[in-house]
C-alpha cells in the first residue's frame, strides 16, 4: 500500500513533467548558469582554484534543487491539486515519499549533466572513484530532498514562500552540504582519500535516517488543516 | 512558577551582583590571562542555548501532535531565548578566540554547527513573523529539525579535531575554577527561567487579547 501509493504519486508527477518538461529544463539551465558564475569566481589565469570543484558541484545541486522544489509545489498550488492529493484515501506519508522521490529523480538527472561538466571545466578527476562518488551524491541528494520536500510542502500555503524556502532550507541542509563537499574533495585528492570519503558517506546515511524519520513523522500532523 | 517569580528574581539579581566577585576570586589562568574570565559567561550561555533549543523542539513536537496552544507559546518563547543566548555565545566566542587562537573566527565543526543552530532559531522567528497563516505548525516542524542538530553541536568537538576545547573540559575543571563556573551557570539558568516565564506570560496575554478581538468581531 505504502510503496504503491508512493510510486503512483511519482508516476503522476512524471506524467505531468514529461508533457511540459518545464521543471527539468529550467533546473538544468539554472544549474548550468550556476556553474558559469562559479567559473568566473573560481578560475584564476586559466587554472581553477584547488578543491573548488567539489564545492561548485554541491552548491549547484543545492541551488538547482531549491528551484525545482519551489516549482514542483507551485504547480500543485496552481491547480489546487495538493488538497485533492491529501484527501485521497492513502497514507499521507506515502504521498510525501512519492513527492520526495520525484525530487530525487529530477536532481539525479541534473547531476548526470553536472558531474561531467564540472569535471571537464574545472579539471577535476571526479570519475577516479565512480562508485564512491555515486554513493556520496545519492546519500547527499536524498538528505537534501527529504528536508526540502517537507519544507516546500509546508510552505505551499504560507506567505512569502519563495523567500522562506531558501531561508529555512539552507541552514537545515548545511550538515548535508558539509558532508557532501568534504567527501567529494577527499575523492578529488591524488591519490583519492577513500577512507575519509567512506566516513562522510556513513555520516550522510545517518543524517538521512534521522531526517527521514522526522519527516515521515511530522508530515501527517503538518498537512492536517 | 509565577508565584516563584519575585523570589527567584531577587535570588538571580543577588547572584548576578555577586558573580563578578566570585569570578574575580577564581584561579587566574596564566596563559590566557584576563580573557579566560569570558569562560564563565561563554560556556554556560552555550549550555543554555542548547537547553533552550531542546525545550523548543520538545514543545514543538508536543504542539504538532497534541495541538495545545500552551506548547506553542513555550516553543516561541524558548526560540527567542535560543537566539538571545546564541548571540551571547557568538559575541563572546570571538573575543576568546582572538586571544587563544589569534583569529576571530574559525570554521571548525563546533563553531559551524553552533552558527547553524543559531541560524535555525533565527529562521524560526522569521517564519513565525512573516509566514502568515499556518506559521505555527511550519515553525514547529523547523524546531523539531533544529533539535536534531543539538547533539551534533554538543558532540562535534569530540567527533572532529577542532580548535574549540572538548566537552571533557567542564567536568575536569580545577576546584578553584569549578565553583565560580557552576555559580555562573546557575545564575544564567535562573535568568533563563525568569525570562521564559515572563515571555510565556506575555504570549498568553497576547493570545487572550487576540481571542477577545475575534470574539468582538463575530
Amino acid at each position: 500500500m505504502f510503496v504503491s501509493t508512493a510510486l503512483l504519486v511519482l508516476k503522476k508527477d512524471f506524467a505531468i513533467e514529461v508533457r511540459s518538461r518545464e521543471i527539468l529544463y529550467t533546473t538544468l539551465l539554472f544549474a548550468l548558469s550556476c556553474v558559469l558564475i562559479f567559473s568566473i569566481a573560481f578560475v584564476k589565469e586559466g587554472e581553477p582554484l584547488l578543491d573548488a570543484a567539489a564545492g561548485i558541484l554541491w552548491i549547484a545541486v543545492e541551488f538547482a534543487g531549491t528551484l525545482a522544489l519551489g516549482k514542483t509545489f507551485e504547480r500543485e498550488r496552481y491547480g489546487e491539486t495538493l488538497r485533492a492529493l491529501l484527501l485521497a484515501p492513502a497514507p499521507r506519508a506515502a504521498i510525501y515519499a512519492g513527492k520526495m522521490l520525484g525530487v530525487v529523480v529530477l536532481l539525479a538527472i541534473a547531476e548526470v549533466l553536472l558531474v561531467p561538466l564540472v569535471a571537464l571545466l574545472f579539471h577535476a578527476p571526479l570519475f577516479a572513484q565512480p562508485l564512491l562518488l555515486v554513493a556520496l551524491l545519492a546519500a547527499g541528494t536524498l538528505g537534501f530532498s527529504i528536508v526540502g520536500t517537507l519544507f516546500a510542502a509546508m510552505l505551499v500555503r504560507a506567505r512569502s514562500r519563495d523567500v522562506m524556502l531558501p531561508i529555512l532550507l539552507y541552514p537545515m541542509t548545511v550538515p548535508v552540504m558539509i558532508a557532501g563537499v568534504r567527501g567529494t574533495s577527499a575523492l578529488l585528492q591524488s591519490p583519492a582519500d577513500t577512507a575519509t570519503a567512506v566516513m562522510w558517506i556513513g555520516l550522510l546515511t545517518s543524517l538521512d535516517v534521522v531526517f527521514m524519520t522526522i519527516a515521515l513523522w511530522t508530515f501527517e500532523p503538518l498537512m492536517t488543516e | 512558577m509565577r508565584r516563584l517569580f519575585m523570589p527567584l528574581l531577587v535570588v538571580a539579581t543577588a547572584m548576578f551582583a555577586y558573580a563578578p566577585y566570585m569570578i574575580d576570586g577564581a584561579a587566574y589562568e596564566s596563559s590566557m590571562g584576563l580573557v579566560q574570565k569570558i569562560f564563565y559567561f561563554h560556556a554556560p550561555s552555550g549550555m543554555m542555548m542548547l537547553l533552550s533549543a531542546i525545550v523548543c523542539g520538545v514543545a514543538s513536537a508536543l504542539y504538532l501532535w497534541r495541538r495545545k496552544p500552551a506548547m506553542d507559546h513555550l516553543a516561541l518563547a524558548s526560540a527567542e531565548l535560543t537566539v538571545l543566548y546564541g548571540l551571547i555565545v557568538i559575541a563572546t566566542g570571538p573575543l576568546w578566540a582572538r586571544k587563544a587562537w589569534g583569529i576571530w573566527w574559525d570554521w571548525d565543526a563546533r563553531l559551524t554547527m553552533s552558527f547553524v543552530g543559531w541560524l535555525i532559531a533565527i529562521s524560526y522567528l522569521f517564519v513565525r513573523k512573516y509566514a502568515g497563516p499556518g506559521s505555527d505548525k511550519l515553525g514547529a516542524a523547523l524546531a523539531v529539525f533544529g533539535m536534531a542538530n543539538v547533539p551534533f553541536i554538543y558532540l562535534s568537538v569530540n567527533l572532529w579535531r577542532t580548535l574549540h576545547p572538548k566537552t571533557s573540559v567542564v567536568p575536569s575543571l580545577p576546584p578553584l575554577i569549578r565553583g565560580p563556573f557552576w555559580f555562573s551557570a546557575l545564575a544564567l539558568f535562573l535568568m533563563y527561567l525568569l525570562l521564559l516565564t515572563a515571555r510565556l506570560h506575555l504570549e498568553r496575554q497576547r493570545a487572550a487579547l487576540d481571542a477577545l478581538y475575534l470574539a468582538e468581531e463575530d
